[in-house]
C-alpha cells in the first residue's frame, strides 16, 4: 500500500547526506518549507549545494541553515533581500560560493532537468557578463545561450493540502518553484499544511501528481519568515 | 535639492507611460516606480498584470487586515488577486514571459544606450552581491520594453548614454523611455525625442543626455 506520510521532520530528512544537491521551495517568504529547513539545520548535513531563488533573510529558514555553515554553494537569481545580511557577509569574505542564473533561466533549468532534458537554448543573457564562457548558437539569426538542465538529490517544498499518494495543491503564489522542484529532485519531501483524504482533492485541480512526491510531513500552522524576522528570530 | 523640480513629477512620469498602454494588454511592471502605472490606466481601458512569481491577475495593495504573506509580487510586496486572476508555477510564468506572451514590460534602469541597451542590475562594482532576478528574461523575451526613469542620476550623471559602461541586461532591447524631462523613441537612428515635458526645451534635454538626441518628430508635430 502506498502511503508516503512520515511521523516526523526529523524522519523525512534524516538520510540528506553531506554533499548533497537540495532544492529548497520559495520566492522570499511566500512557499518558503521553514519547518522542513530546520530539521535539516537539526540533522546537520554539510557542504550542501542549494537551489533557491534568494538567500533567505534575517536569521532563521533558509538565511540560518546558511548561517550554520551547512552550505557551500547556492544556485540563486536574487541573492539580496531586505533584512538579508548572512549570504551578503559570508560571499564578501569568500566563504560560500555563488552561481548567478537569471530568474527564468533557473525555473526552465529546473524544469528542464524534471524532463529529463540535459540542455537547452535561450535567448536570455545574451551579450551580457553573465553568458561569458557560454556555448552560443544562431537560430533563425538570433543568439542563444545553451543551459544546462539542473537535478538534485532532494527538494524541500512547501504545500497546503496533500493526500497520502503526495497530490499536492498550494496556496496562492507560495505556489512558485515548488511543483518544477518537485519533478527535478530524486528524493521529493513536502510538509503540508493538512492531510485529506484521498478523493478530496479534485484531480482537475492536482497541481503537483503525486508521482513527483516521495515524503510528506504534516506542519499544521507553518510558520512565516517576515513574522519570525520582525520578531528577530533566530534558529537554531 | 536646491533647484526647484522642473519637468514631470513620479506620478506624472507614470500617467504619461500609462497612455501607451492599450486597451486589453498584458503587462509585466517592473520594482519601483514601473508599480505607479497600474494607478493611473485610462478610464475603459482594462489591462491585465503579471507578476513573475506567479500571478495573472495581480490587484492593488490589501487593505489593512487582509495581508496574506503568501500573496506577494516580485518585489516581496504583499498584494491582491483581482476576480479572474491566475496561479501558476514559475516555469509557466516565464514561459509566458519567453515566450513572448507578455505585451509590455515597463522597467526601470541605471543606464539606456542609443542602440537600446540595457543595464539594469548591476553596477559591477567590486562587492556588490550580484543579482539579477528576471531582468534578462523580461528583456529577451517581452516584444516591447518600455523605460521609466529619471533623466539623470542623483548627482546629475545622464543615464541616457552612447553606450552603457555598467554590465548589460540586454542588447538593443529598449523601445521607448520616458523620463522626467521627454519621452523619447529609441530609433535605428538613435534617441527620438518625441514629447517634452511642460516648461522643458529640447536643448534642456540634450544638455543632460549623454548622446546626441533627434528632435525631427517634434519639429514635425509642432
Amino acid at each position: 500500500m502506498i502511503d508516503k506520510k512520515y511521523a516526523s521532520l526529523a524522519s523525512a530528512v534524516a538520510d540528506i547526506h553531506d554533499g548533497a544537491t537540495v532544492m529548497v521551495g520559495g520566492f522570499g517568504e511566500a512557499g518558503s518549507p521553514i519547518e522542513l529547513i530546520h530539521a535539516l539545520i537539526d540533522h546537520g548535513a554539510k557542504d550542501l549545494t542549494v537551489v533557491n531563488n534568494n538567500t533567505g533573510s534575517g536569521h532563521v529558514g533558509l538565511a540560518a541553515l546558511i548561517e550554520n555553515r551547512q552550505v557551500g554553494k547556492m544556485i540563486c537569481s536574487f541573492p539580496r533581500t531586505a533584512n538579508s545580511t548572512v549570504f551578503p557577509d559570508l560571499y564578501r569574505a569568500n566563504e560560500i560560493e555563488l552561481e548567478l542564473v537569471p530568474q527564468g533561466t533557473l525555473a526552465e533549468r529546473i524544469r528542464a532537468g524534471g524532463a529529463g532534458i540535459p540542455a537547452f537554448y535561450t535567448a536570455t543573457k545574451v551579450g551580457t557578463p553573465l553568458a561569458e564562457g557560454f556555448e552560443t548558437r544562431v537560430f533563425d539569426g538570433r543568439e542563444y545561450v545553451m543551459e544546462y538542465g539542473l537535478t538534485a538529490d532532494f527538494a524541500l517544498i512547501k504545500c497546503r493540502k496533500a493526500d497520502h499518494y503526495g497530490n499536492l495543491v498550494y496556496n496562492k503564489t507560495a505556489r512558485n518553484f515548488s511543483p518544477i522542484m518537485a519533478t527535478a529532485a530524486k528524493v521529493t519531501i513536502a510538509q503540508a499544511g493538512e492531510f485529506v483524504e484521498a478523493g478530496a482533492l479534485d484531480p482537475e485541480v492536482v497541481v503537483t501528481p503525486g508521482i513527483y512526491v516521495n515524503r510528506l510531513v504534516e506542519v499544521t500552522n507553518p510558520q512565516h519568515e517576515s513574522e519570525l524576522v520582525a520578531a528577530q528570530r533566530s534558529y537554531p | 535639492m536646491n533647484d526647484v523640480k522642473k519637468g514631470w513629477s513620479r506620478d506624472e512620469m507614470a500617467q504619461r507611460a500609462a497612455l501607451d498602454i492599450p486597451d486589453g494588454s498584458y503587462v509585466n511592471l517592473g520594482i519601483g516606480m514601473p508599480e505607479l502605472i497600474a494607478k493611473f490606466v485610462p478610464e475603459g481601458r482594462e489591462v491585465i498584470y503579471h507578476t513573475e512569481n506567479g500571478l495573472l491577475g495581480m490587484g492593488p495593495a490589501p487593505e489593512p487586515g487582509q495581508e496574506n504573506p503568501e500573496l506577494i509580487n516580485a518585489g516581496k510586496k504583499q498584494v491582491t488577486a483581482i476576480p479572474g486572476a491566475a496561479y501558476f508555477h514559475h516555469a509557466d510564468s516565464f514561459t509566458m514571459i519567453r515566450g513572448h506572451h507578455i505585451d509590455i514590460c515597463v522597467l526601470g534602469t541605471m543606464q539606456v544606450a542609443e542602440n537600446g541597451d540595457l543595464a539594469n542590475w548591476s553596477t559591477g562594482a567590486p562587492g556588490a552581491i550580484p543579482a539579477v532576478g528576471g531582468a534578462m528574461d523580461l528583456v529577451a523575451g517581452v516584444e516591447t520594453i518600455y523605460v521609466l526613469t529619471q533623466h539623470c542620476t542623483r548627482d546629475g550623471q545622464p543615464k541616457l548614454l552612447e553606450t552603457c559602461t555598467f554590465p548589460l541586461t540586454g542588447r538593443g532591447v529598449a523601445n521607448r523611455i520616458y523620463t522626467d524631462l521627454a519621452v523619447i523613441d529609441v530609433t535605428s537612428e538613435g534617441f527620438e525625442v518625441i514629447e517634452l515635458a511642460p516648461g522643458i526645451s529640447f536643448d534642456y534635454v540634450q544638455e543632460r543626455t549623454g548622446a546626441r538626441l533627434s528632435q525631427d518628430k517634434l519639429k514635425a508635430s509642432a
